[in-house]
């Protein structure tokens, strides 16, 4: 109780100092409270961890009845991811932010907007009544908003927040829907009401109910084919709010399908085919696009895409493990997932945090521009370079450990799965593998041709190093992506406490198989170290012999060709090439070229820009036919004042009005029954 | 760790072999059986030119690329002696950690801000993104074969199956080569001794290095050849006594070295833009096993 008014009040402190602090201060006390409010929420997530629960009842008022907050393992493990990122996040915006500090309104609004974002954030995590709920929400969507559209003055920006902002407000009419429905037929806006739901109505209904939710909680997360805001928001945004969007924002959907399944516990297996198949197309569609992209930033937005396709899958098996009495696969799917969620929130921040740097040491993003930065920027290429790993799923890292138990869960499936569902599981498997291939194919494309190479640009600035304190954050994030690959055991007893939470849904396990895996990922973490050991090894015996051997330096070999290399460099797009080459059928490329003619040559061009084609059928056709259908009512909209005024009137009239005639109308109709 | 052993001993003859079945099977005198070693001894021994433009990537790429090859040789079983690390699900960690070193020595490839080496890079990581789904659909299959999940426990229960799990052996095999020689960047994907650097993938890549990373490259690379080539051996020979395995063993290299020499003698390198059809065959072919698995444990619909 105390702990959750301390929880309100320091923002609420943090707001009312703001007008009075200088323009330099403002940011330092917001993240002031963001410290102490992640202290608070972090230290009652690690008890919770411990064992106990947290619980606390609001009274409310007589809307919302009363406001239930429980706090248990999967929020608990939710609020230490937001804390992490948001904390890092925070310290490397510090920085990042000092070179906008002319724009003063603009900070004051950001710097509030990010309190009242981790406020919501962990909020979402612990409240359990869907009124409040939704509330929260709204006021975390349109803080990210705020935050998102922190240079409003470019059109580009504007559009992508207003794009995040309507669709953040369908995902919200879906969950308004699912909670009203539950509202409507339980009486209760209670959370626990869902599973009275599902308890009263049967499968059927609540397997609707679920879809209505998922959409709803998928918009946010960003699953193909509800992720069309996500490309355009996260490069919108500054850095370290694309780094928080893409790390806790949409894993905020996460949680909430998460917390409906616990809720839920009916059709799992159902429920399990269906978030695999929306995950592996995700998965797969995400990082087919991101190769193709020529921005940095919205490269890794729809990276984000794939990401959560992989946490998807393993959501999915978790389910459907459960769904067919097979704990193994269950606790394997689930323990992929939790760990993946944590996993991505590192690897993307610090992508995204690196990108910023280099934004702000070159002012652009776009790659083809770049080349060559790994020598004026060598932490920054480097920690770069460990996110990409990472994000591969390439050992020793993080990103393997998961993608493993997620591997693991599959094989596990394999010879337990029926005739028809062995094929799911194998095109899983493709598709994991796939995504892998891809995730490989893009990072060595984006990590090559923005920090190898020669520059393909030439800048009028100098290009520096972020100061230490911007990179600092950086190093605490590498150590964690470092720390998990190298001792998952760690972590993975941390996820069996969410985890049993989904293996006690089957009333027949109490446990998880967490004592196998314990096993594998000590074998694992032994090869490892032995990587890591042995790489040290060579590396030493190289050094010594070529102590004594005579090293030169040279030009890259050319091949006969002795003249300037700079231009002649592969770019990203030479890069993708055979690979868009042989997806055209699937890809979207629109390209504008002026071929080279003549004996003498002049003037020649090529540019190609990769498009979304699911933005293009979902978005852009039925926006086209609306705005076709609306634009025969444009003689409404004449610009004159005083017809407005009688639109407003007309329709307060008939507002007034159709409940009344309505009204006369059942008379009348009883008058004449009576006759 | 015998199994590491023995691969060592493979690693030493195997590339030895095909260039000399090369040779005979074009009647040249060819270099010695142990030429290739010579190379490899004569290079660490060398200095090394390094490009200006190259960082430290390029510096720890050869290492690194080597080391994961080493490792991934202690996942292999031999028989039935486990490999050094043995645990359910090795064979993905087998893939990744080759993974690893594909993905330095791409990053190394455009470090030194070549295009010829970036053309290889490009055309290295499409290649091997298309060859693993391959791999990790047949280790599928045999997982779903014998209801294990680790090369080991696979390897040794296929053996004690019917003839007919030698019938999927045998395609195992088929794909497992192919693969060998997709990730070895030999015919038919890609030439080893072209001259012409727009033709290349894996020379190209390596371009510039020289001296011990160079000597790295090509020991890692005789490796690998005999890693892929113990896999395939372990299809066919589960839990044999060592007196009979340990002779099997080695003349399965030195077939399937004479078999890679004679393909190489005989055959064109494929077009660039055919290599991809040919790698999804691959894929097809291992879901054409899947589908024999399915038949056999009487699973299919």
């Amino acid at each position: 109780m105390e702990a959750l008014r301390l929880f309100l009040t320091i923002p609420l402190i943090a707001f009312l100092a703001m007008p009075f602090l200088s323009i330099k201060w403002r940011g330092i006390v917001a993240y002031l409270a963001v410290i102490l409010n992640a202290i608070l929420s972090s230290y009652i997530a690690i008890n919770v961890l411990g064992g106990e629960n947290y619980q606390f009842i609001f009274s409310g008022n007589t809307v919302t009845g009363e406001i239930p907050v429980r706090i248990d393992a999967l929020s608990a493990w939710f609020i230490l991811i937001i804390n992490f990122t948001i904390l890092t996040g925070g310290l490397y915006g510090i920085y990042y932010m000092r070179e906008y500090l002319t724009m003063r309104n603009s900070i004051t609004l950001h710097v509030t907007a990010f309190i009242l974002l981790h406020t919501a954030l962990l909020s979402l995590c612990g409240l359990q009544n869907s009124i409040v709920f939704l509330l929260t929400w709204e006021i975390m969507a349109l803080s990210a908003f705020m935050l998102v559209i922190f240079e409003h003055n470019k059109v580009s920006t504007i559009k992508a927040g207003v794009n995040f902002l309507i669709q953040s407000h369908v995902s919200i009419i879906f969950l308004l829907f699912g909670f009203v429905w539950v509202a409507a037929k339980t009486g209760s806006y209670d959370f626990l009401a869902i599973s009275q739901f599902t308890h009263e109505y049967g499968n059927s209904v609540s397997l609707v109910l679920f879809i209505f939710l998922f959409i709803g909680f998928a918009i946010k997360a960003g699953f193909v084919p509800f992720h069309t805001w996500l490309p355009y928001a996260h490069p919108a945004a500054p850095a370290h709010i694309s780094g928080i969007m893409s790390g806790v924002l949409i894993k905020i959907g996460i949680y909430g399908i998460l917390r409906i399944i616990l809720l839920q516990n009916s059709n799992l297996e159902v429920i399990g085919y269906i978030i695999i198949t929306f995950s592996a197309i995700s998965g797969i569609y995400g990082v087919m696009l991101a190769i193709l992209q020529h921005n940095l930033k919205r490269l890794l937005a729809y990276h984000s895409i794939e990401n959560i396709g992989i946490i998807g899958l393993g959501i999915g098996i978790g389910c459907v493990g459960l769904g067919t009495q097979n704990s193994v696969v269950a606790s394997l799917g689930f323990a992929g997932a939790l760990l993946h969620t944590l996993n991505h929130s590192l690897f993307k921040s610090q992508l995204f945090f690196t990108a910023g740097i280099v934004y702000q040491a070159t002012h652009t993003v776009q790659i083809e521009k770049l080349g060559g930065l790994i020598k004026k920027m060598p932490q920054t290429a480097f920690l770069f370079l460990i996110a990409a790993l990472a994000i591969s799923g390439l050992p020793p890292f993080n990103g393997f450990i998961s993608e493993f138990l997620i591997y693991s869960g599959l094989y596990n499936w394999l010879p337990n799965a029926a005739s028809g569902i062995l094929i799911t599981v194998i095109f899983s498997i493709l598709a994991l593998v796939l995504i892998g291939g891809l995730a490989l194919l893009c990072f060595t494309k984006a990590f090559g041709v923005v920090f190898l190479g020669n520059p393909r640009y030439h800048f009028k600035h100098q290009i520096t190093e972020a100061p230490f304190g911007q990179i600092l954050p950086l190093y605490f994030i590498t150590a964690l992506i470092v720390s998990i690959g190298l001792f998952p055991n760690a972590f993975l007893s941390v996820v069996s406490k969410p985890l049993n939470l989904f293996i006690a849904l089957n009333q027949n396990y109490t446990s998880t198989n967490i004592g196998d895996n314990s096993e594998i990922l000590r074998m694992i973490s032994v090869s490892f170290a032995s990587l890591f050991a042995f790489s040290a090894l060579v590396f030493g015996i190289r050094r010594m012999v070529q102590h004594q051997q005579v090293i030169s330096a040279d030009e890259t070999w050319g091949c006969g060709y002795t003249g300037e290399t700079t231009k002649m460099q592969y770019t990203a797009n030479s890069f993708a090439r055979s690979y868009s080459k042989l997806f055209r059928f699937i890809l979207l490329i629109f390209k504008k070229e002026k071929a080279v003619e003549n004996v003498f040559p002049s003037h020649a061009e090529f540019e190609s820009n990769p498009y979304d084609k699911v933005e293009r059928v979902l978005i852009d056709k039925p926006i086209q036919s609306i705005r076709f259908f609306m634009s025969k009512f444009a003689f409404l909209q004449n610009g004159r004042l005083q017809y407005y005024i009688i639109y407003g009137v007309t329709f307060i009239l008939a507002i007034i009005a159709i409940p009344l005639i309505f009204e006369k109308l059942l008379q009348l109709i009883e008058i004449l029954k009576h006759l | 760790m015998l199994s590491a052993i023995l691969i060592i001993l493979a690693a030493i003859f195997y590339t030895g072999i095909i260039n000399r079945t090369k040779s005979i099977a074009s009647g040249r005198k060819g270099p010695g059986l142990f030429q290739h070693l010579a190379d490899a001894i004569r290079l660490f021994r060398k200095g090394a030119v390094y490009s200006n433009t190259t960082s430290f990537v390029f510096q720890i790429a050869p290492t690194i690329y080597f080391s994961t090859v080493v490792i991934a040789m202690l996942l292999v079983p031999f028989g039935d002696s486990k490999g050094l690390f043995s645990f359910q699900g090795d064979f993905i960690l087998f893939a990744y950690i080759l993974a690893l070193g594909k993905f330095f020595s791409i990053i190394a490839a455009l470090d030194t801000g070549s295009s010829f080496e970036g053309m290889g890079a490009s055309r290295e990581a499409l290649f091997s993104l298309f060859a693993e789904p391959a791999f990790f659909i047949l280790m599928g299959s045999l997982a779903l074969l014998t209801g294990y999940t680790s090369f080991h426990e696979i390897f040794a229960a296929l053996h004690l199956g019917s003839y007919t799990t030698y019938a999927v052996a045998v395609l195992g095999a088929f794909v497992l080569v192919m693969i060998s020689m997709i990730e070895n960047s030999r015919m038919p994907i890609d030439d080893p001794k072209t001259h012409l650097e727009l033709t290349m993938i894996h020379e190209v890549m390596i371009l510039d290095n020289s001296g011990f990373d160079l000597g790295l490259i090509l020991s890692a690379g005789y490796l690998k050849f005999a890693i892929y080539a113990t896999l395939v051996f372990n299809l066919f020979v589960g839990t044999i006594h060592y007196e009979y395995s340990i002779p099997l063993f080695f003349l399965t290299q030195f077939i399937l070295a004479v078999f890679m020499g004679l393909v190489e003698s005989f055959m064109a390198r494929f077009r660039m833009s055919h290599n991809p059809q040919f790698i999804v065959v691959l894929t097809s072919v291992t879901l054409l096993i899947f589908f024999g698995v399915l038949l056999l444990i009487g699973k299919f619909i």
